[in-house]
């Protein structure tokens, strides 16, 4: 016998919620779901009135359901925001093909304009070709810092006010995890942050960090939303895999771990007298980094120079290699290559122009 | 019995990118249960990399399962008794987003 919703409506229940452990049927699931989204968003006052949104759509389930959510609140409760999808096309073949498909789909289903922008037009290098010089070890490295600058320099071009992305709780989580693993206690401290700073003034916020992908997968089912869902074919190396799977095994345990990892990362302070690195902005393309170049910029250095492993290492030996390439600049470099960072000029190639919307 | 499996949110990959699957269950003394069907799946319709879809004999966590539209922990998980012509889903949530 299905049990009935804990709401007491009469209908019966079709899912168990991780995060109250409420039997809830379809309908007071979906207004239960989009209530604490509403919720988030408007105690963290994450947007202003007569605002311009982008939101970084994958075609993927997170950024599909917060699209839908976005623009259902966004009318339902007036917030009055203009709302735009972005998308990273990183030229992994196979994979971005068919979901930028999804993604003009989400586009044409909820009436949302979109822009892509490649890596290829961004930086030169497609994924495939990045991986053709890396292998297959660290190559999620470059796409994660790729995207990451990628995402912030597309919403930059497209002069919105924030940029929204579909981060659940178990991605925050996740990363709680990683950055404890790794002890990196500087991300540690702002990872958990609901809306953070790139340095360019454009807030990135995320309006899903409470919702447990369980329920966003739920919803998707339920809503009968359109995403798409192949694994990346360069990601079982990814070091982030371990501690997804670390997190679902606890998670059998316990849902409720997800929200204590997340409750943990927000609530913990970082000791005085620990060494912090300084945000500072990189000295070649201007965006926010705790190095005097950035992670991206040295990627690509090492790219463009035939030494793919440079930035891959220690922050240290990079600086020694790039001094070292410093002393060679203008003995090998001719300067007509637009990919060559070594003259130092902006790498918008000048067709983003005319990108305005 | 007959019943409709079906898998999606990347689970399908496992199984020759076929997402429904039409089957019929063989006839056995005891009630079929979702840890019979799993065994069974694995035996007769999986085609690589069986750690991706079970664990512990059940299915790996991070992949939900749902039985006629509803949340299998509502209706006891593995233990669940299978009726003939359910429809039973498992839906992958470890792909990227």
């Amino acid at each position: 016998m299905p049990s009935k919703c804990s709401a007491k409506c009469g209908r019966n229940a079709v899912l168990k919620r991780p995060k109250t452990g409420d039997s809830l049927c379809k309908e007071c699931f979906f207004e239960a779901f989009e209530n604490e989204v509403h919720f988030t968003v408007t105690k963290a006052k994450l947007f202003k009135p007569n605002t311009t949104v982008a939101i970084g759509a994958s075609g993927g389930k997170d950024s599909t359901v917060l699209a839908y959510v976005l623009k259902l609140l966004n009318e339902k409760y007036d917030y009055k925001l203009k709302l735009f999808l972005l998308s990273i096309d990183e030229g992994i073949t196979g994979y971005r093909d068919d979901s930028l498909d999804t993604v003009k789909q989400n586009r044409d289903d909820y009436d949302i304009p979109l822009k892509i922008l490649s890596y290829k037009d961004l930086y030169g290098w497609t994924m495939d070709e990045i991986v053709a010089e890396i292998g297959r070890k660290n190559n999620c490295t470059f796409c994660g810092v790729f995207r990451r600058q990628a995402l912030d320099r597309g919403a930059n071009l497209l002069k919105v006010d924030y940029l929204a992305t579909g981060h659940n709780a178990d991605d925050i989580a996740e990363t709680v995890l990683m950055n404890i693993l790794r002890g990196d206690v500087a991300r540690l401290s702002r990872c958990t942050s609901i809306i953070t700073d790139s340095g360019d003034g454009i807030p990135r916020v995320k309006p899903l960090k409470y919702c447990y992908e369980k329920e966003i997968v739920m919803y998707a089912y339920f809503r009968k939303l359109v995403y798409f869902s192949t694994e990346c074919v360069f990601a079982p190396n990814a070091y982030r895999g371990h501690a997804r799977i670390l997190l679902k095994d606890l998670e059998k345990i316990d849902p409720a771990v997800i929200m204590n990892i997340i409750h943990s990362g927000e609530t913990m302070k970082v000791s005085e007298h620990s060494k912090m690195p300084t945000l500072t902005k990189c000295t070649r393309c201007g965006y926010v980094s705790s190095q005097e170049i950035c992670k991206a910029c040295v990627l690509l250095e090492g790219l463009n120079k035939g030494l793919p492993r440079l930035g891959i290492g220690k922050s240290s030996k990079v600086k020694r290699i790039l001094e070292e390439n410093e002393k060679l600049k203008g003995a090998s470099c001719n300067g007509e290559d637009n990919k060559c960072l070594c003259s130092g000029n902006d790498l918008k190639p000048s067709k983003f122009n005319d990108l305005k919307i | 019995m007959k019943i409709t499996v079906e898998f999606s949110g990347g689970a399908e990959l496992l199984f020759n990118n076929k997402k429904s699957h039409d089957v019929d269950l063989p006839d056995k003394d005891t009630n079929w249960t979702i840890a019979n069907l799993l065994l069974w799946i694995k035996d007769n319709l999986l085609q690589e990399r069986p750690e991706l879809f079970l664990q512990d004999n059940s299915v790996r966590p991070g992949i939900l399962v749902l039985v006629n539209d509803t949340d299998w922990e509502l209706l006891g998980c593995l233990d669940y008794k299978i009726e003939p012509r359910d429809k039973i889903i498992f839906i992958s949530t470890l792909h990227g987003g």
